[in-house]
């Protein structure tokens, strides 16, 4: 009998709509928990896999030995390789395309290279404006790699342990 | 007399609340249905036909494409169906990450469900809070594999990498000064267990706000209550599975019926509802959260205190550490046969499926005994759901559809493949 007067008094006086309310009213006068992007930006991990990158030597040398492993691993075959011996004889790619419109960002490519030189590097931030600006050239890729190399290698000796 | 005749609409494909690309066509007498014909097909990718392309690892990333709201899942059975094949035992701590991974996986995708589900049927506040707590939850995705959502973490014979020590800061900004910023990063000065651990003390909190603003509420409750209702007898003959089959009160699950990972060894609950209509699917799934919960407190204990391999160490499977690939010969060319061919699977077929946080999701896999599959077939959880939405909502408004089709937790990425 009680239960019963004290349901209806509770629906009478919208008990549960009340209470509700009282939640999300909380929540207008905590502290917000916004990121104000772009100023502000999300935490990303080390391991974080975003655009890519070839690295060089500490000595200027490009790392790419053009072995041909990523572009047999790569899933979506977004990336492209032509080599040809270079006049001191070593072996080095004429032609390194990456399509990223093809590209799942699975980091396989990154797995398999035997001389750490195609990275995904941390950076998330990017566009293209015109067509065919997806095709990530040799040039653009090393460029890349020259502007983040120091991001690239610290995140890359923090995970050493792991892979 | 005027000629009646029954009112065809199309509901969809681009219709905010058909989640994805769903297409209904409906035959309305007045507001009530008559019946409703899903069209579906209109995100197929063909997974199936593309992994018998590649050699067995290469579709791994594929697989987190499928249900794109749980994705370490879908990995889960696709190595598992390898590792039957192969007939390999994965490291009992690889074990227990998957088994974390895919409890942190449920919760993600019943947390997607439970806002996009409240939204359709009119509550704005759920789907925010929700949000902000998957946000925690992509952080743990990001922090172990590198990507918040599509991971392709899990490998055939383990997991990629082993847990790191370290979780990313928030750095200070005009926004917020250093003090603000400390606070920020309270919870993530530790490991990745430790900021898991600190997600499950806070998480069961906000289940309890969530429930605040639902459960009890009338609207909520005229909305879900009497909908959609699915008798036992019947979910199991349209093949229901997971909190579908369970809302209906049949005590079905897989991580307790055969047990895979290391489920055997948890102490966890299955929730049953009792009508089988949306408001006990609601309920059903609520509960399971706060069971994965529990389930990720356990694995956490455990794998504090027994660290090793994370991965086998075969390497006619599993691709040897960079270190010993770069000092040793034969290691390097393991490493270029497993990149570039793969390996080969015996001849045989195997299926493994597991308990997806939609129902049971299995890969059945035919090796004719090359580095690729001969055939992937695909069980969907969410197929024979929608195949019984015309059932389901036969006789109800055209507003019910919507609360009855986003109470199956449709996602179409696995259902068109």
């Amino acid at each position: 009998m009680l239960k019963r007067i004290q349901f209806y008094l509770k629906s009478f006086f919208l008990w549960e709509l009340l209470q509700g309310l009282c939640l999300t009213g909380r929540y207008l006068f905590k502290r917000k928990i916004t990121v104000q992007f772009p100023e502000e930006k999300t935490p990303s991990s080390a391991r974080f896999r975003g655009l890519h990158a070839l690295r060089r030597y500490p000595n200027g040398e490009e790392r790419c030995i053009a072995c041909k492993l990523c572009e047999a691993v790569c899933p979506a075959l977004a990336i492209t390789i032509e080599s040809e011996p270079r006049e001191d004889g070593s072996r080095r790619t004429t032609r390194y395309d990456i399509d990223l419109f093809k590209c799942i960002y699975c980091g396989f490519c990154e797995e398999s290279c035997p001389v750490d030189s195609i990275v995904e590097t941390g950076e998330m931030h990017y566009h293209f404006e015109n067509r065919g600006e997806n095709i990530m050239t040799k040039q653009k890729l090393l460029a890349i790699g020259d502007e983040f190399e120091k991001q690239i290698a610290e995140a890359r000796s923090e995970d050493a342990l792991f892979r | 007399m005027p000629e009646l005749r029954n009112y065809t609409l199309n509901f969809g494909p681009q219709h905010p609340a058909a989640h994805g690309v769903l297409r209904l066509v409906v035959e309305l007498d007045g507001e009530v249905i008559q019946r409703a014909d899903p069209h579906i097909g209109l995100l197929h990718r063909a997974t199936e036909k593309l992994a018998e392309t590649k050699p067995y690892n290469q579709s791994i990333g594929y697989m987190d494409r499928l249900d794109y709201v749980s994705m370490m899942c879908n990995e889960h059975s696709y190595v598992m169906a390898i590792e039957k094949l192969l007939g390999i035992e994965v490291p009992v701590r690889a074990q227990y990450i998957r088994a974390m991974f895919d409890e942190i996986t449920r919760i993600l995708n019943h947390l997607l469900w439970l806002g996009a589900h409240a939204l359709d049927i009119g509550a704005m506040a759920v789907f925010l809070y929700c949000f902000r707590e998957r946000e925690d939850l992509m952080d743990c995705y990001e922090a172990v594999s590198g990507a918040r959502m599509h991971a392709t973490y899990y490998r055939p014979g383990g997991v990629y990498r082993d847990l790191p020590n370290k979780m990313a800061q928030y750095q200070t900004s005009k926004w917020h000064n250093k003090k603000q910023v400390a606070k920020r990063n309270e919870n993530r000065q530790g490991s990745l267990l430790d900021f898991i651990e600190d997600f499950t003390q806070r998480f069961p909190k906000f289940i309890d706000e969530y429930e605040t603003l639902l459960t009890d509420n009338r609207i909520w409750k005229q909305r879900t209550v009497g909908i959609g209702v699915v008798s036992p007898e019947r979910a199991k003959a349209l093949g229901f599975t997971g909190p579908m089959l369970r809302g209906s009160g049949v005590e079905w699950d897989l991580r307790k019926k055969q047990p895979y990972a290391v489920y055997d060894r948890i102490d966890f609950d299955i929730p049953v509802g009792v009508n089988g209509d949306c408001y006990d699917r609601y309920l059903v799934r609520i509960e399971e959260m706060r069971q994965s919960n529990h389930i990720i407190k356990q694995c956490i204990d455990w794998l504090r205190a027994n660290p090793g391999p994370v991965i086998l160490s075969d390497h006619k499977i599993t691709p040897p550490t960079r270190t010993e690939m770069k000092d040793d010969m034969e290691s390097l060319i393991h490493h270029f046969k497993l990149f570039t061919e793969g390996y080969v699977l015996p001849e045989g077929e195997a299926y493994a499926a597991v308990e997806h946080p939609k129902g049971e999701f299995g890969i059945y896999l035919i090796s004719d005994g090359a580095n690729k599959p001969f055939r992937v077939k695909i069980r969907a959880a969410g197929f024979p759901h929608l195949a019984a939405l015309d059932e389901m909502c036969r006789g109800h408004m055209i507003a019910d559809l919507v609360a009855i089709l986003s109470s199956q937790d449709i996602v179409f990425g696995e259902i068109d493949r």
